[in-house]
């Protein structure tokens, strides 16, 4: 039955479409959540049922488009992660360095290993501070029963003061690598404008390492409620980066890898248009996407379900504590292997501190020739894997962009939930159907304004 | 006293203005216990319609928004522009040197033409509606954030700088960045972020708009110095500074 639910709203996507499913549902149902709260960017939930038939269950995403890649054409090679960079204030991070790679793809341009040892502590900053951020104050209000942290504050101050504390050392992470806490400043096509003194990165390991218990007792505080996160399963398609050599829980290097390849080699990097396929509906102003199936997923439960293996030890701990194994196959698990995750990068920034403190750092001129082409990029955002590419003429001027956010990637799939979630739980009522699809977006840790500013590209396959 | 009551609202921008609010960590927690937050939808699931103080994060860009920011303002006894797509329109402004039909095709090819794609020139806050207090900057600073919602609290004037960005780089002993062939907006851009860019490594980009009474003079000094023209310096206001 809910395959054929499926099948009849893609279908139908962009249209009104008018699902009719044969459940036993005596009331009438109408939610309409306009602008979804506690989520980066605006998105509305529709859902009407009228004596049990399901007349519409929509996602829809109506934010202002930006048109950020007609706005990069003409600029210089090294403005071009400062502008992107704003796409997201949350991700700013992972714009900012994948726009810089794909730059640095175009050109010609290899950089040092200092380079990639610093750049991959800045990026962990950025895991850890939005996963906290999303877990800490937007998802755990949800687990508690309450409507935002701020009334989380008086029924769990210790809790809540450790999630702040966390968020704090990241941004402070952040600060000393990116040379500021939202839209970095230090990254440039070719190297780094700043790199961190061996003292600060000895100050940094300390405060990271002090962290590590406070991380231990949030996650003790959210498997407390974990009991409130819904179960509900849907398999669908987890997308990736995947790195073998050497093999690496992986944000930054690698290929692009699914669980649908079936033995199926990965996907290069500079081919991710043929991974994302996107294309427009009339309920958003965001671009879809689908690579095997009708949808895909991206983020943490991603990462996690084909990388899973390769996590710290803590990180495994983690993912233990809460039951979370590779398959997984519930949505709002995303944020439990979001935790895990945040146990991971500390670890692993922990131990990229050592090697850049036994080599030593110190500043780098970069040099750069300029020659026409086109460069590709992939990385892993928070909130998954994120693609840029552009193209520069012989002066380094750009001529086009192309840019695909995890978002984008996911929109498709949070609808194929609904369709899947609406039917199975439309039985307990409004109020709990819509605080279940609530959760349900806020678990894919979108962020809309992202997916709006972009997309180019009609691919057919 | 009442607590005054504070909604915050964003329109087109990255919600990155909204973050440095989050990111005062400890801080927020004593902001809270003297005003109000009544909205504030990134954060909270509550809503209201009745606030003292509305703070507007990003940019204008279609009509719609335009209905939606003049009820806040009727609504609102102060409202505060927050951050520089609210301030200046920051970089949501590059689309306004572009034909409008030529960018939507060139982002959504053939699917440029649907309805729900339309958006007109990006303006800033105060081209819609009257606006009581501007906070620059891309992000804005957290501190000075703060600073000028402490002082509306006691009834103080808020302070934000007039001078260019020259006079913090001069305190902080940071080396000038034109000594590194870059075109710097340091000399025309109100200053108040404490320089972060140029300490970094790079240049000013302009984020928090020209200083009111920027010396013009010197700036020509220094551009004729390392050999530039005005010129260049327009093509890199494009950025943040737009019309």
């Amino acid at each position: 039955m809910n395959k054929d639910v499926n099948q009849i709203t893609n279908a139908q996507a962009g249209k009104e479409g008018k699902v009719v499913v044969n459940v036993k549902s005596g009331k009438d149902i109408n939610i309409s959540v306009h602008h979804i709260t506690r989520v980066e960017g605006h998105g509305n939930i529709v859902v009407n049922i009228k004596n049990g038939i399901i007349e519409k269950c929509q996602w829809q995403v109506p934010e202002a488009p930006r048109f950020f890649e007609a706005m990069v054409r003409g600029r210089r090679y090294d403005d071009i992660q400062t502008i992107v960079s704003r796409i997201c204030g949350i991700c700013s991070i992972s714009h900012s360095l994948v726009a810089t790679k794909a730059v640095e793809d175009a050109l010609g341009l290899a950089v040092s290993e200092q380079t990639d040892l610093v750049r991959h502590l800045m990026h962990y900053s950025e895991q850890l501070q939005s996963h906290v951020l999303h877990v800490g104050y937007l998802v755990a209000p949800d687990l508690f029963g309450e409507k935002s942290v701020v009334s989380l504050v008086p029924k769990a101050t210790q809790a809540v003061l450790k999630i702040v504390k966390a968020h704090r050392v990241a941004n402070q992470m952040s600060a000393l690598l990116a040379g500021r806490i939202t839209h970095p400043i230090t990254l440039t096509p070719g190297g780094m404008t700043r790199v961190p003194t061996e003292q600060e990165l000895r100050d940094l390991k300390k405060t990271l390492e002090d962290v590590v218990p406070d991380l231990v007792d949030i996650c003790k505080v959210v498997l407390s409620v974990a009991g409130n996160l819904p179960n509900f399963e849907r398999p669908t398609e987890y997308v990736s980066l995947r790195q073998t050599n050497p093999p690496t829980y992986t944000f930054y290097h690698g290929t692009i890898t699914s669980t649908d390849l079936n033995g199926q080699p990965d996907m290069p990097v500079n081919k991710w248009e043929n991974v994302a396929n996107e294309y427009m509906v009339a309920q958003s102003t965001a671009k879809w996407a689908k690579w095997h199936r009708n949808s895909y997923f991206a983020g943490a439960l991603a990462r996690f379900n084909n990388n899973g293996h390769l996590l710290s030890p803590l990180g495994k701990k983690v993912a233990e504590m809460f039951g979370l194994k590779k398959g997984c196959s519930n949505p709002y698990m995303n944020s439990v292997a979001q935790l895990a995750e945040t146990a991971h990068v500390v670890e692993a920034s922990l131990e990229l501190i050592d090697k850049l403190l036994t080599r030593g750092t110190r500043f780098e001129p970069v040099q750069v020739r300029l020659r026409a082409g086109r460069g590709y990029a992939a990385i892993e955002a928070p909130r998954g894997i994120l693609f840029h590419a552009y193209e520069f003429d012989k002066k380094g001027e750009c001529t086009w962009g192309n840019c695909c956010i995890p978002t984008n990637q996911n929109h498709a799939n949070i609808q194929a939930d609904f369709e899947k979630l609406v039917p199975q739980f439309m039985h307990e009522g409004e109020d709990a159907l819509r605080q279940k699809m609530e959760m349900l977006v806020r678990a894919y840790d979108p962020c809309i304004s992202c997916s709006t500013h972009y997309l180019h590209v009609e691919f057919t396959r | 006293m009442t607590k005054p009551r504070v909604a915050i609202f964003d329109f087109a921008c990255c919600e990155g203005c909204q973050l440095q609010i989050v990111n005062l960590e400890e801080d927020i927690l004593k902001l809270i216990d003297v005003v109000d937050v009544v909205e504030w939808r990134e954060a909270m699931s509550e809503q209201s319609h009745e606030y003292d103080i509305a703070i507007i994060e990003g940019s204008i860009t279609r009509e719609e928004d335009e209905h939606r920011l003049e009820i806040i303002r009727s609504r609102a006894k102060i409202l505060i522009a927050l951050g520089a797509c609210a301030v200046i329109g920051g970089v949501n402004k590059m689309k306004n040197n572009f034909d409008f039909n030529e960018v939507r095709q060139c982002v959504y090819g053939k699917d440029g033409q649907m309805q729900h794609l339309n958006t007109e020139r990006t303006k800033a806050v105060d081209e819609v509606v009257q606006v009581d207090f501007k906070i620059p900057g891309c992000p804005i600073n957290g501190a000075e954030f703060a600073q000028i919602i402490r002082s509306l609290l006691v009834g103080k004037k808020p302070f934000v700088p007039d001078y260019p960005v020259c006079v913090e780089c001069k305190a902080k002993e940071t080396i000038c960045r034109y000594e590194y062939n870059q075109i710097c907006l340091g000399p025309i851009t109100r200053a108040g972020c404490g320089a972060p860019c140029p300490s970094a490594g790079w240049r000013c980009f302009g984020c928090r708009g020209m200083a009111e009474n920027p010396n013009v003079d010197a700036a020509q000094e220094v551009m004729t110095l390392y050999g530039l023209t005005v010129d260049d310096l327009k093509q890199k206001m494009v950025l943040f500074n737009s019309k």
